[in-house]
């Protein structure tokens, strides 16, 4: 476990219900068009349809958390203005979830590990004092179990499976173990949002994250890696600060929109 | 005397009847209140009708197009203005599937959906029951696919009758 760093919010975003709204929202739009990227290129069939399947079902829930985001900002910017004609810097994802897909053990390395933080976290803004925020987390919530199940699974297989497969995965989850205590790092922006009831004290949720995560990769016959201690003050995605990886990504998911604007279809 | 006032207001039970012959659009053995997402009806004292609906998954692409079905099914029959209105809690569950619902799936192939799990957050497939096989009613099956064709279903294969089929999510 590494103790969450505490870093300053960003001076241009005095609203910290419309940070929370646009970490939660960007966080399951990156991965959801990452996810669809495999489409038409899964290795077998029943992959090709699952994981355009859950990209689809985060897809939904950005969108969901961004309508939310718009109306909180209330500066008339609805979901299809957060998602198509923000730059990377204003986009609150956590970088894990930006990375490139590698192969398919380290996409469903990167899934497991993010659908456990997605489970453990829905579930605790089930009891959000912000009345719709608790009603969205509940919706999603369910879609988060069923993922899980389907990406814990395939640790299993991949763990448990082959050499070959056995060596890719572990290889995932070194490589990702880096990216994952930005998932529970509290800023400014967290303790406001915990003060008010709307959101959960990440810590807490590490703890959790970890025990889940740990008795999945021990049944896999996989090596937990060893943590790496994240200097306090160390800033990332939820500030705005990326990958090289996410102004790609984006401006493929972007171009239609910012090609032709006020374009229906 | 006042021209516009409709000649009839619509009975909750008569938007209701509507309603059972509005077909979801994947799996049109089900209506919209057989899958359990019509919330609520509520019909105001000149005749306006507001249905409540609630989405099943949070991305499925067939809402849109059942939110249109409802309001074009009770304008059709000469009652209007509608209003389709979206809540989001309680969250949509299998569970409010009917019994009769159930049947007519099975009947059409699909096999229903089990009890929603409520256990743990992280429940793996490999702890899953076998599901029942539509055709040949055989527990001897596995599931090839958590995810489907639609949002709403997973595929899989009976061993006794050498079929694929495909189950309705329990969620």
């Amino acid at each position: 476990m590494t103790a969450p760093s505490v870093v300053p919010a960003p001076p241009e975003a005095p609203n910290a219900l419309f940070e929370l709204l646009q970490r939660l929202g960007d966080d399951r739009l990156v991965l959801g068009h990452r996810l669809s990227e495999w489409c038409g290129h899964g290795p077998i069939l029943e992959e090709d349809i699952a994981l355009a399947n859950i990209a689809l079902d985060l897809i939904g829930e950005a969108t969901m958390l961004l309508r939310l985001a718009g109306q909180v900002e209330g500066q008339g910017r609805d979901e299809d203005a957060l998602a198509y004609l923000r730059e990377a810097v204003d986009f609150r994802n956590c970088r894990m979830v930006e990375l490139p897909n590698g192969d398919f053990g380290f996409t469903i390395a990167r899934q497991f590990l993010f659908d456990v933080y997605s489970v453990v976290l829905l579930d605790a803004l089930t009891h959000s004092a912000h009345e719709e925020l608790a009603a969205i987390a509940a919706k999603a919530l369910k879609e988060a179990r069923y993922h899980v199940r389907h990406s814990g699974d395939w640790m299993l297989k991949l763990g448990d499976g082959t050499e070959e497969s056995h060596r890719r995965v572990q290889r995932a989850l070194d490589e990702l173990w880096r990216f994952t205590p930005e998932l529970f790092a509290t800023d400014d922006i967290d303790h406001a949002m915990r003060q008010a009831n709307i959101a959960p004290d990440l810590g807490v949720l590490h703890e959790q994250w970890e025990a889940l995560v740990r008795d999945v990769i021990d049944r896999a016959t996989l090596t937990l890696p060893h943590d790496v201690p994240s200097a306090p003050g160390v800033r990332g995605g939820r500030q705005g600060f990326h990958t090289e990886h996410l102004g790609h990504l984006l401006a493929e998911m972007q171009i239609v929109a910012r090609s032709h604007p006020g374009a229906k279809w | 005397m006042v021209a516009h006032l409709r000649a009839t207001i619509p009975s909750r039970d008569e938007i209701l009847a509507i309603l059972d012959d509005v077909k979801d659009p994947e799996v049109p053995a089900l209506s919209v209140r057989d899958l359990g997402i019509v919330r609520d009806v509520e019909i105001d004292a000149a005749g306006a009708v507001t249905v409540t609906v609630t989405p099943t998954y949070s991305g499925c692409p067939a809402i849109t197009v059942i939110e249109r079905d409802i309001t074009d099914a009770i304008q059709a029959r000469g009652f209007s203005p509608v209003h389709v209105k979206t809540a989001l809690a309680p969250a949509w569950t299998t569970d409010w599937m009917s019994a009769q619902a159930r049947a007519r799936l099975k009947a059409y192939g699909i096999a229903p959906p089990e009890r929603a799990e409520s256990g743990r957050l992280v429940q793996l497939m490999r702890s899953r029951a076998a599901v029942q096989c539509p055709h040949c009613d055989s527990h001897e099956t596995e599931i090839r696919s958590e995810f489907g064709t639609t949002a709403c279903k997973s595929l899989c294969w009976c061993r006794s009758c050498r079929q694929p089929f495909e189950e309705f999510k329990a969620i």
